[in-house]
């Protein structure tokens, strides 16, 4: 019993670190149908950023603050430096100009900072706390709360603000959204920047479990991304769904199966899901106008 | 990329040196100081260039230049195969040294073997010197080595049943597969053997798996990178009270910062001398040479260099013997000479090749450590 509730714990442990990912895909999805596959760089960077600046003297929440800000300087650059340019080009080619900052973003994250794991201390300390026989650091409820937080921010955002609309509104029909007086360039520039934000969030969160270094973020990505799909790509409820239960998944095939086969026995639960909801647990269908 | 720093040293030398002999040594480095294998392979680049500056700073070889070509190979066996092959027909190498993978060393053997050039590769498989390929050395100890020392340690406490919980990348997974071949003549059973991704968060299931098989008195996490901090953080998460062994994979000050000193309390596992330089008591054979490097090290690059750092060192300073003994630079000449090397005293060990041994370590070179107080201690 106690083994069964220490897997629950592991798996929600690294559930809420792929929803908090997944969720950061969901604003840009929103707004451009685009998939940011530099997402899992922008989690690195917050946890790269608050590693130096904790380390360079600076108390560890104003080295988070600065880090959050600092990579939401980056989504918004990427933007104005790459995916506005190239406005016009299918979505297919604007996901491609994410691989390829992704890319160079590690590229320049190897060279600022260094090749070495970093790791800052836990929030709350590293005592474990103890629920009948199974233990669960602090920090991994500080992911949890910080999953939820984000996913309750960003459905309210969605559905209760005009700018959330307007959001959604961009990526449904951007002439339309424009001819009703929407600044299209402005929430473009809003959601990349606030993708970030959250990227960064993420990454200050569970930098004290899984440690950071220039090049986490691509399997973050991935994992996130996977998640997200399970769940149905741009719903907020989806990302944290589905990014939980990625989780559980892998803990429970790792407990009661093997941990050889983790990572398959996730996949392969995705595959089935996706055959019979191509749109995921929570995904709206998709209607595509002649 | 390629290095040209040391080869404006010697050009600035050369001016500054009218006299000092014209004739220089070529040497040839492809490691893989970028990409996943980068924290091997970046100290052991600046290792390579920082040794060979400085046996060059005193004057030499026989007094020769030693000529660095040192390529990053990022890893990768294609790469590296291309850079070795440049090495030896464009750069004109006498000899190569890197390979800071098995997969990379792999390529650039059977190019050296091919061509007839003495190559000392810096990779653990065993794979590299067994059977014994006539130009190429190591000089990492092997992961079945790794595995005898740590099994040596466990039989001495009376420990015969253990878990094994390994990476899935390349040395966790090459650790695994020797320490299940070796564990049987160690009198050393393995019950329990789980797998982890190595950028996996967590591994309290496995770990949990591990405590309920029955009787098992200690844990052994064969891998590097992340996911060895990892266990050791979980492993103290869940209260284990058996010892847990990880491997010389992590045998570095990182490790223990990465996993604070609480948790990494107790933890064991082979290191190399230079890990405990500054414990060595003076008439240790390997007081000098691991004080020197460190300090060199130190100086240049204000940082500890690591294990992997050593076996470079170890290399570009035997490579340097050998062409010495050989007073010629004849591939063949440094290759026999090197094959003679007796009783060198390197970081990591010390080397006695022979045409059986081209690896000329035995298990004294590890040394049992154990983390006490956030530092090492030495068992044996």
């Amino acid at each position: 019993m106690d083994a069964l509730l220490q897997f629950i714990f592991s798996g929600m442990t690294v559930g809420a670190v792929y929803a908090l990912v997944a969720l950061g895909f969901t604003i840009i999805y929103n707004a451009s149908d685009v998939v940011n596959f530099a997402q899992g760089e922008f989690v690195m960077l917050g946890g790269m950023i608050t590693v130096f600046t904790y380390m360079a003297g600076v108390p560890l929440p104003l080295a988070a603050v600065l880090a959050i800000v600092a990579t939401a300087a980056v989504g918004v650059a990427l933007n104005k430096l790459a995916i506005e340019p190239a406005r016009g080009a299918p979505v297919v080619s604007l996901i491609i100009i994410t691989i390829g900052a992704s890319i160079l973003i590690r590229g320049a994250a190897q060279l600022i900072f260094d090749k070495q794991l970093h790791r800052f201390p836990a929030f709350s300390g590293d005592a474990p706390l103890r629920v009948m026989g199974a233990t669960i650091l602090p920090q991994s409820l500080w992911v949890i709360g910080g999953a939820i937080l984000v996913f309750v921010g960003l459905w309210l955002f969605f559905t209760r603000t005009l700018t959330g609309k307007a959001v959604l509104a961009t990526a449904n029909n951007r002439v339309a959204a424009q001819l009703v007086g929407i600044n299209t360039n402005w929430v473009m520039t809003l959601s990349f920047g606030l993708s970030a934000a959250i990227g960064a969030f993420a990454g200050v969160l569970v930098t004290p479990i899984t440690l950071v270094s220039y090049d986490i973020g691509v399997g973050l990505a991935l994992k996130g991304f996977a998640g997200a799909m399970l769940g149905g790509m741009g719903n907020p409820k989806g990302a944290l769904v589905g990014g939980l239960l990625l989780g559980l998944l892998e803990a429970m095939t790792a407990g009661y199966l093997s941990s050889q086969y983790k990572d398959a026995v996730a996949f392969i639960v995705i595959l089935a899901v996706l055959f019979v909801m191509p749109h995921g647990l929570f995904g709206s269908k998709s209607v595509e106008r002649v | 990329m390629k290095f040209t720093s040391s080869t404006a040293v010697i050009a600035l030398m050369a001016a500054a040196m009218p006299f000092a002999a014209q004739a220089e040594i070529r040497l040839g480095a492809s490691v893989s100081a970028t990409g996943p294998a980068a924290f091997l392979g970046d100290p052991e680049a600046k290792t390579i260039e920082m040794m060979v500056e400085e046996i060059n700073a005193s004057g030499g070889i026989n007094g020769e230049q030693i000529a660095l070509t040192l390529y990053d190979d990022g890893g990768d066996p294609n790469k590296a195969r291309t850079f070795a092959t440049r090495l030896v027909e464009d750069d004109e190498v006498v000899a190569i040294i890197g390979g800071s993978t098995t997969g990379t060393t792999m390529s650039i053997l059977d190019v050296a073997q091919e061509e007839g050039i003495p190559f000392i590769s810096l990779a653990g498989a065993i794979s590299i010197i067994d059977p014994v390929r006539e130009y190429v050395f190591k000089t990492p100890h092997t992961d079945r080595m790794a595995c005898e020392k740590i099994f040596a340690d466990m039989q001495a406490r009376d420990i015969s049943r253990i878990g094994l919980i390994s990476g899935t990348d390349g040395f966790g997974a090459s650790m695994q597969a020797e320490c299940k071949e070796v564990a049987g003549d160690s009198g050393i059973e393995i019950v329990a053997d789980e797998t982890y991704g190595p950028q996996d968060a967590d591994m309290t299931p496995q770990l949990t798996r591990i405590r309920n098989t029955g009787d098992v008195q200690a844990v052994l996490n064969a891998g590097f990178g992340q996911g060895p901090a990892i266990v050791t953080r979980n492993y103290a998460q869940l209260g284990f009270e058996i010892p847990l062994y990880q491997s010389h994979g992590v045998a570095s000050n990182a490790f223990i910062d990465l996993v604070g000193a609480e948790a990494a309390e107790g933890v064991r596992l082979p290191g190399t001398a230079l890990l405990i330089a500054d414990q060595l008591s003076e008439d240790d054979p390997q007081y000098q040479v691991t004080t020197d490097y460190t300090a060199l090290y130190r100086a240049k690059y204000s940082d500890e260099p690591s294990t992997f750092a050593g076996y470079a060192h170890d290399a570009v300073l035997l490579m340097a013997d050998a062409i010495a003994r050989a007073g010629s630079t004849d591939p063949d000449d440094i290759r026999d000479a090197l094959e003679a090397t007796s009783g060198f005293v390197g970081t990591t060990g010390t080397y006695t090749f022979s045409p059986e041994d081209h690896l000329g370590l035995d298990l004294s070179a590890f040394r049992m450590l154990e983390i006490n107080d956030g530092d090492w201690t030495q068992l044996d």
